[in-house]
C-alpha cells in the first residue's frame, strides 16, 4: 500500500470534505489542511470534536500561510496538528508516493 | 496605456490608472497630472496625500461622497465640499486625484 | 460628469447582503463586499449580515502576504464611512466558530437566529454570497 498525503480545502463548516477524508484516509496517512480547510484545526469551534478524535490515527497538518490570512496566526490549534510552511509542504508532497485531494 | 518616467515605464488600464500601485512616486504623479492637465499645488497634494492615507487605512479608494465627507471631518468644512475639490481636479475629485495617487478607479464610481 | 453629491436616487430599497462564505478560499465574499459599496454609493439602504463561515470575513488580524492575495478586513471599517452601519452576526454561527465579538475588526450587532429572520423578512431586495 502506498503512503498517501491527503489534502483537505473545504471548511469543515461549511462541507463535509474533511468528514469524508477522516473517514476514508488509510491508518498511517497524513492529512493536509490548506486553504478554507485550515479552519478544521482550530480549537473551540463545532467541528474540532471531529478530527481531534482522530489526530492519533493520522499525522495532520496545517499550512501557516492560509492561516495567517485569515486571522489564524495565534489561534488555538487542536492538539496534535501541526503547522508547516510551503517548504514543508513541498516535503510532504516528497515523502509521500501519492496525493489525494479533498475538494 | 502607459506612462515614461526617466526611461521606465509605468503601465496603466485604458482609463490611466497605473496597474501597480507600488510603483507610485511624487514624480509620476506629476506626469500623470500633466497628462489630465492639472498643474500640482499644494492643494492637489494635500488631497492626493489624503487619498493615499485613506488607501492605506481601508485599501480602496473612496466614492465622491465619501471623499468629500472624508476631506470635510480632517480639514474642515472649507475644503470638505465639491466645488473646493471639482476646482482642483475638474474632471471628479475622486477619478483624477485618484489616478494621481495611484489608486485603483473608486469603488462604486459612476 | 455626475456629481454623486447630487445624486438623488428616486428610489431608495431596502438591500440585504447575506454573507456566508469564508474569505480567500473563493471569491464570494470579496465580490460582495464590492457589491455593497456600489450599492452604498447610490444611496440604498443596504444592511450586511454575516452568518455561517461568513463571520471569518471579519476576524481580526488578517495577513495575506504569504498567499499574494489582497487583505480586504479593512475594507469593513470603511463602511462607515459610506453609511453602511446596519452590521449584523448570527450569534449561532459566532459561537458555533469559537469567536467573540472582540475577535471582529468592526462593530456589529450580534442577534440571534429569530431576529436575523425578522431583518430578512423586511427586505426588498436579498443578495446571497
Amino acid at each position: 500500500m502506498s503512503t498517501m498525503l491527503h489534502t483537505v480545502n473545504k471548511s469543515p463548516l461549511e462541507r463535509n470534505a474533511l468528514d469524508s477524508c477522516l473517514r476514508l484516509a488509510g491508518a498511517g496517512s497524513a492529512i493536509l489542511l490548506i486553504e478554507d480547510g485550515v479552519y478544521g484545526a482550530l480549537r473551540g469551534t463545532s467541528a474540532a470534536d471531529r478530527i481531534a478524535a482522530r489526530v492519533r490515527d493520522f499525522k495532520i497538518y496545517v499550512l501557516g500561510p492560509d492561516m495567517a490570512a485569515r486571522g489564524l496566526s495565534e489561534a488555538p490549534l487542536v492538539d496534535g496538528i501541526e503547522v508547516v510552511d510551503y517548504e514543508g509542504f513541498v516535503d510532504l508532497v516528497a515523502e509521500h508516493e501519492a496525493q489525494q485531494a479533498w475538494l | 496605456m502607459a506612462y515614461q518616467l526617466n526611461g521606465t515605464t509605468f503601465e496603466a488600464d485604458e482609463e490611466g490608472y497605473i496597474k501597480d500601485i507600488s510603483q507610485w512616486s511624487r514624480e509620476l504623479a506629476e506626469l500623470i497630472a500633466e497628462d489630465e492637465n492639472i498643474t500640482m499645488g499644494d492643494d492637489h497634494w494635500e488631497v492626493v496625500n489624503f487619498l493615499r492615507q485613506y488607501y492605506e487605512e481601508y485599501q480602496i479608494a473612496p466614492a465622491i461622497r465619501v471623499l468629500t465627507k472624508a476631506v470635510k471631518k480632517s480639514m474642515g468644512p472649507e475644503k470638505g465640499n465639491s466645488k473646493y475639490l471639482y476646482e482642483l481636479f475638474p474632471y471628479g475629485p475622486a477619478k483624477q486625484a485618484c489616478k494621481i495617487a495611484g489608486l485603483p478607479k473608486p469603488t462604486g464610481c459612476i | 460628469m455626475m456629481d454623486e453629491d447630487d445624486f438623488n436616487p428616486e428610489v431608495v430599497k431596502r438591500f440585504l447582503f447575506v454573507n456566508r462564505k469564508a474569505p480567500y478560499g473563493t471569491v464570494y465574499a470579496l465580490e460582495s463586499l464590492e457589491t455593497v459599496l456600489i450599492s452604498a454609493a447610490f444611496d440604498q439602504d443596504v444592511s450586511v449580515v454575516f452568518m455561517d463561515d461568513g463571520v471569518f470575513q471579519l476576524k481580526k488580524g488578517q495577513d495575506t502576504a504569504g498567499i499574494n492575495m489582497k487583505n480586504f478586513s479593512p475594507t469593513f471599517r470603511a463602511l462607515d464611512g459610506y453609511d453602511v452601519e446596519k452590521l449584523y452576526v448570527e450569534k449561532e454561527s459566532l459561537e458555533a466558530r469559537g469567536l467573540t465579538e472582540d475577535d471582529l475588526v468592526v462593530d456589529v450587532e450580534i442577534l440571534s437566529t429569530d431576529e436575523l429572520r425578522e431583518i430578512m423578512a423586511a427586505q426588498d431586495v436579498v443578495i446571497s454570497a
